[in-house]
Formats: structure tokens, sequence, C-alpha cells
């Protein structure tokens, strides 16, 4: 059956590149994609999941890649969110994954980050994630939100 | 309540978006972590933190915050000030801590969690 935002969600990439220590990207990132889906009348709630991925895992990238890229794919059955990042890469994903674990410096805890929840954050509002990380070369992350199963 | 009662409780300083005083407060988050945040807060929620980086004009538009009220007299730089106005973020700013605003808040009616509210 097809709804009102099934037939006219259009295919759509946006895409940011994140510097070292781009700390504002994220945000803005999370903003301007936030924008877009209302503007496409998606349900307040799928956006504030996409808008969450998007800013934690761009300052994911942000704080502890040398650069990277975000890419959000917008088609009408799932929002995809990519980053993709040259940097150290995560040693032990599984331990990444926990709550409260964090390698992020004080400069970045004092900004209101680094409280080892980004990853759990994004895993939470994720429906399918996916994180490959290769020691000193980088690290993507694939995380999908389906615009018609609820949470 | 709306945000000008707010800004009389908490004898705050208003930094921007005057004319979006009459904005209705219903929950109310308290916190310094952004990540926190993100996952806790419930829309048009008033923010009370003290954090005046510029994360948090990001956070609170991520968020669709209702307000921000900075704590302990501390205030955002002109720049947070300007883009705030742009926005339509309506920033404050008390001498008081983040326990006492939120002790003066919830008396005067405003819950964390809309779903608390009788």
């Amino acid at each position: 059956m097809l709804n009102e935002s099934f037939r006219f969600t259009p295919h759509l990439t946006l895409e940011f590149k994140i510097e070292e220590k781009d700390f504002f990207i994220a945000g803005e990132s999370a903003s301007r994609v936030k924008k877009t889906l209302q503007q496409l009348g998606m349900k307040q709630e799928i956006i504030k999941r996409t808008a969450i991925i998007i800013y934690e895992a761009a300052m994911n990238v942000a704080i502890h890649a040398n650069h990277g890229i975000l890419k959000v794919y917008i088609d009408p059955e799932v929002i995809s969110i990519i980053t993709e990042d040259v940097g150290p890469g995560i040693p032990d994903i599984e331990l990444a994954m926990k709550e409260g674990y964090s390698t992020a410096s004080n400069e970045i805890r004092e900004m209101g980050f680094g409280a080892g929840m980004g990853l759990p954050n994004i895993k939470q509002c994720s429906d399918e994630l996916e994180i490959q990380s290769r020691v000193g070369e980088g690290t993507t992350l694939k995380a999908k939100i389906h615009l018609h199963n609820k949470k | 309540m709306n945000l000008r009662d707010v800004a009389q409780l908490l004898k705050a300083e208003i930094l921007s978006c005057e004319e979006l005083l009459d904005r209705e407060v219903i929950t109310c988050f308290a916190c310094d972590m952004i990540s926190e945040m993100l996952l806790h807060v419930q829309s048009n929620a008033l923010l009370i933190t003290s954090l005046t980086n510029a994360h948090i004009l990001h956070a609170a538009q991520v968020m669709d915050a209702l307000a921000v009220v900075f704590v302990g007299g501390k205030k955002p730089d002109e720049t947070i000030i300007k883009k705030s106005e742009q926005i339509g973020l309506p920033l404050m700013s008390t001498k008081k801590l983040i326990f006492e605003c939120c002790g003066l808040l919830y008396a005067a009616g405003i819950r964390g969690d809309v779903d608390d509210i009788g």
C-alpha cells in the first residue's frame, strides 16, 4: 500500500566533507539534513533519529579521524547515513560500543561531548548498523533507518 | 507558564528573541552533555545548561528546543547570540545554578517528561 510519503519521497543524496577537528560540521549537517527531511514531510520521529545519528557519527569523525566524508542517501524505503574516514580506526569495536567508554580528550569533553555515548546513541537510533574499521587506516559506519517499520 | 514567566522566575537576563517569549513551556531538560540531550530530550523542551559553545545551538535545533537558559551567569559570545536570533531560538542567562533552576521550575509545574503532566 502506498501512502503519501512513500509516493513523494524522491531519491536524494547529501554529502558533507569533514575535516579534522571541524567540530561544527556535525551539528550543521544534522540541521541541514533535518530541514530537508522536514521539507519532504517525513515523520518527526524519523527526522529526529536521523539527525541524532548524523550528529554523533560526524562528530566521531571530526574528533577521532584525520578527515572523512558523511553521506546521506534518502529513498522511499530507507535513509542511509554513512561516514567514511581516514584515521586511526577502532581497535575494539565491541568496547567502543559500550556506553561510557570514550577516548576523547578533555578539550572534547569541555564542549559537551566524549561521554562515551556516541556509538550507543547511534545504535539506539538506527534499525541497522554496521561498523568496519582497520587500525591505522580508517572506519566506515553505515546506519539505516527504515521508513516503513516502526522501531 | 511562558518563557517570560521563566525569565522572571529565574531572574534571567534575556539575550535574544524577545519577541518569542510568549512560547509556552511544558517540559524542561537540564544537562551539560550533548549526547545525553540528543538522546533524551523531547521536542519543545526548555533546555538548561552551562554549555555556551556553538554546539548548543546545533543541538537545540536538532532536538527542537523551545529556548535555552544558561546557568551560573554564563553567556555565549556575540556570534552565537546573533545566530540564535536568525534561527529563532530564545536565549537567556541566569546567575542561579542548575539545581535551583530545576527546583523552581518543577515547583512551578514544569516536568521532564510530557507524560508526567497531569
